[in-house]
């Protein structure tokens, strides 16, 4: 149903859950299925629904640069035919108990997303469905050919559109040869060179249990949820643990690119490949970026773009941890006639932060934001189970959420002109800017 | 999701089906001013949502001042008496909590949502922009080009925006919702700070607006604190609302949008009734019913025909809100073809779907199938206070009472394929069918042509 977006990164998703804090402290429980799968679980009653996230180290960045792609198709296909049910058969089971399953796909993950009722019959019908798509893939030949046809149309929309293409071509000039610039490289022609071995060899490849992460959340058992996952995790391919990823190299000189575009906005972004999960620079660069343009109407971003000039709708900055390096990206979109005007304001705004730092009374703001806001983080099942995906995922520490509030307030303004001067080189950032009527050509 | 103040348009509730919540804890009063209030307990998260709801939308526009509605949301951020502009974002950033606006066509709505402690900051804030907004000509100079940057993200460089844009003021001749919640270009163009300063006078008023308050809280010490903030503002005469009604479609309507895009899209609605008295009404349930049968879920007739079968779209919808508070609404399907297919050949398709349904009816498995969706959907949105709250302020804004909520998983269900068969076959007919259509152009990278016409200021 989410074709046209599966294969946009889940930058804003990812972006929502750079920070929390805690002080309503989530009980984590955390075991290992027995063939190796981890599983991370958050028991509450208060609801009858169990929400399950199954996740795999089988994102983009595993992708072959000829067969781009393959990872979103691979993740794709799974639910559209699995153990003799075809896709009609699987919406119909799920739909029949009022269930939902979802999914995502990112640069180093590949998730499924189940919500069942906790009722007896309804979640085993959910269960078992969902047990199917992750463990007996079909990937149907004909099927296959009717999707890759989709996505090469949408491809081709987006190939029109400035957003779409500000964005793809930012990822691939920010990441050059690195295997994170590959969900920027899915074209109509590594969608074509896809065939159904290669989705059954990725699947075999990168969906053992010693890859997977499962996260559990709502109204049930301890006892029940241990027997969910081994379900969940029992007959899936015998594969080794993935390869980490290869490391991210900085760029050595500012690389800008210009595409014209007959819209009446210019879409403009820049970006430098910016930290990990658990990076030890996280909380600086985390909390600077909240008053740099991360921060929605207070940050100095929105300020200077636009509550002084009236240059844009929307501005912001924002840091995605992954795996590896993931992007610092500012973003905006104005009139193109003012592009200009407004680019240089953008690096003026940010000359003045690398270089004067954050002030105490913005420090403290931003603190009293990012502590005082941490109930809103975790005020439902959906957003706790994301936070218990991610931190298994990116094998973070237990206490993360406990710990969070402790490590944002410890930051002061001489850690974040340091963190942010250390990690981004504003002499070498990448900059798109999509619209205009410029000869497209590198600078 | 957006990210920044925003507008929304009707159709983006589409596809949201409402349904019942936790009853027993929900409260309402009313201010000797007229401010009603509603509190909805539930203390699952130390957290509270604030939302205050405008009766005032795109509903209540005239030509010539298209989105001044938008335009005054957009100013209510920036500055009153005692707090200057920017101040209230960073008030309640401070205090740990996010905040926002939307503007529809029938409503305004502004919102916050903090740890539940923070409840009377966001309280106070909300009372003194209800009455005390300066509207100045210098925040009003830069605030406009905001939101004409926000029409050209949103509208103008958008091929489908543009399509449903124009599909609106074709299946409404008369009715305000014609017009675009986000305004014409020309009427932003030349808007000013009177028209903002009108239409803040004409409808901020407590008579005009409601408070939902959903979260942690105690319902009496939430009356207590709205008392404290709001009783001393004062009750206005509202503007008249005259009754506005689109007169009968008498055959069919088409337009065609060109714009640069790879895709044909089309957008085809038939004017359909909206709920008006929710005791008696049958046929807006039915419709709602259809929608699930049509486009509930991935299996649902659109998309296992179409996308699945013949293949003859990359990806379709279909949907119906049966509430407005201008008591107009429109049974809406949509889709882009297949490359090679074009959107006559989809727009046939749709109509052979519809024709199906008149004739056969819907099956008994697939009416149990969306009853299954509501009642589920019924429970998972207890996991959204935000949502919660939406629904409560969305009905009660609309003239509805909450309660009505209660028995809509009843309704639905008891809904039978001949009444779904019925409605389609009383409303899905050509006569009543307006048909939109983007005509994709392509992209020339050497155009120098200038781009639109020339703006003179």
């Amino acid at each position: 149903m989410c074709t046209k977006y599966f294969f946009k990164n889940l930058l804003v998703a990812a972006s929502l859950l750079i920070g929390l804090q805690a002080q309503a402290a989530v009980n984590i429980q955390h075991w290992q299925t027995s063939t190796g799968a981890e599983v991370y679980f958050v028991e509450n009653h208060d609801l009858p629904i169990i929400d399950i996230s199954t996740s795999f180290a089988a994102g983009s960045a595993r992708d072959e640069k000829a067969k781009a792609g393959l990872a979103g198709i691979a993740r794709h296909l799974m639910g559209l035919g699995a153990a003799g049910l075809s896709d009609e058969d699987i919406s119909k089971r799920i739909a029949d108990v009022g269930a939902v399953i979802g999914g995502e796909l990112d640069a180093d993950r590949a998730g499924f997303k189940l919500r069942t009722l906790s009722s007896a019959r309804e979640r085993e019908q959910a269960l078992d469905t969902y047990i199917r798509i992750l463990q007996q893939p079909d990937f149907p030949a004909e099927v296959l050919e009717r999707e890759k046809a989709r996505i090469v149309a949408n491809l081709r929309e987006a190939a029109t559109q400035p957003e779409s293409i500000s964005s793809k071509v930012f990822m691939k000039a920010l990441y050059g040869n690195h295997s994170y610039a590959l969900e920027g490289s899915v074209e109509p022609e590594t969608v074509a060179a896809i065939k159904r071995e290669d989705l059954k060899k990725f699947y075999s490849t990168y969906y053992g249990a010693k890859n997977a992460v499962v996260a559990l959340m709502g109204d049930v058992s301890r006892e029940d949820a241990a027997k969910i996952a081994e379900r969940l995790t029992s007959s899936l391919p015998d594969a080794p643990k993935a390869n980490a990823l290869p490391v991210v190299t900085y760029p050595t000189q500012a690389y800008e690119q210009r595409i014209p575009h007959p819209a009446s906005q210019s879409h403009i972004l820049l970006g430098y490949p910016g930290m990990k999960r658990g990076d030890a620079d996280y909380f600086p660069l985390y909390v600077g970026n909240y008053i740099l343009g991360g921060g929605g109407f207070v940050s100095r971003l929105t300020e200077e773009v636009r509550e002084k000039r009236g240059l844009v709708y929307s501005v912001y900055s924002y840091f995605v941890p992954m795996a590896e390096l993931g992007p610092f990206q500012i973003g905006l979109q104005t009139k193109t006639e003012q592009a200009e005007d407004a680019l240089k304001l953008v690096r003026e705004t940010l000359d003045k932060f690398m270089s004067g730092g954050v002030t105490e009374a913005e420090l403290t703001a931003a603190k009293q934001n990012i502590i005082g806001g941490f109930p809103l983080r975790l005020d439902s099942n959906s957003e706790i189970l994301d936070y218990i995906s991610m931190i298994g995922f990116y094998r973070l520490p237990l206490t993360y959420l406990d710990d969070f509030n402790k490590q944002v307030s410890k930051v002061t303004t001489a850690q974040i002109k340091d963190a942010f001067n250390r990690r981004i080189d504003t002499r070498k950032l990448v900059t798109v800017i999509v619209g205009g009527d410029q000869i497209s050509g590198d600078k | 999701m957006l990210i920044r103040r925003w507008c929304w348009v009707l159709g983006m509730f589409l596809g949201l089906v409402f349904s019942a919540i936790a009853f027993a804890e929900t409260h309402e009063f009313k201010l000797d001013n007229g401010l009603r209030i509603i509190v909805q307990e539930d203390h699952r998260s130390p957290v509270v949502v604030a939302q205050v709801w405008y009766r005032a939308g795109s509903l209540d526009e005239v030509n010539g001042k298209t989105g001044v509605a938008h335009v005054l949301e957009h100013m209510m951020f920036k500055g009153t008496k005692k707090i200057k502009a920017g101040q209230f974002s960073r008030l309640i950033a401070a205090a740990g909590g996010r905040e926002n606006a939307f503007t529809s066509n029938d409503n305004t709505t502004y919102f916050q949502q903090l740890e539940k402690s923070q409840l009377p900051l966001s309280l106070k804030l909300e009372a003194d922009r209800m009455a005390n907004l300066l509207l100045t000509e210098e925040e009003f100079s830069k605030e406009i080009k905001v939101v004409m940057e926000e029409r050209r993200w949103r509208t103008e460089d958008k091929p489908q925006s543009k399509v449903n844009e124009q599909f609106q003021s074709t299946i409404y001749h008369v009715h305000p919702y014609a017009r675009p919640v986000i305004g014409w270009m020309n009427d932003l163009e030349n808007m000013t700070v009177v028209d903002a300063r009108e239409w803040y006078n004409n409808w901020y008023a407590p008579n005009n607006a409601i408070l939902v308050v959903v979260g942690d809280v105690n319902a009496q010490e939430v009356l207590k604190l709205a008392k404290q903030y709001f009783d001393s503002i004062k009750s206005r005469v509202l503007p008249e609302r005259k009754p506005q009604v689109e007169p009968e479609q008498k055959g069919e309507r088409r337009v065609v949008v060109k714009a640069q895009a790879k895709l044909p899209y089309v957008l085809m609605g038939y004017h359909v009734p909206a709920l008006n008295d929710a005791e008696k009404d049958w046929e807006p349930y039915a419709l709602e019913i259809l929608a699930g049968v049509l486009d509930g879920n991935a299996s649902a007739r659109l998309n296992q025909s179409l996308v699945r079968k013949s293949q003859i779209a990359v990806d379709v919808s279909a949907g119906y809100s049966m509430i407005s508070r201008g008591r107009q609404a429109t049974f809406e399907l949509d889709g882009t073809p297949s490359e090679g297919k074009t959107a006559a050949e989809l727009e046939a398709a749709l109509l052979q779907e519809i024709e199906k349904i008149k004739q056969s009816g819907v099956t008994e498995e697939e009416l149990q199938r969306v009853k299954a969706q509501v009642i589920a959907a019924d429970v998972y949105q207890r996991d959204s206070m935000f949502y919660q709250a939406m629904q409560i302020g969305q009905l009660e804004t609309s003239g509805f009472p909450w309660k009505i909520l209660k028995d809509y998983p009843a309704r639905l269900a008891a809904v039978t394929s001949e009444q779904v068969q019925m409605a389609a076959k009383k409303y899905l007919t050509r006569d009543n069918l307006t048909v939109a259509t983007l005509d994709p152009q392509p992209i020339d990278p050497n155009d120098k042509t200038p781009k639109g016409k020339p703006h003179v200021h």
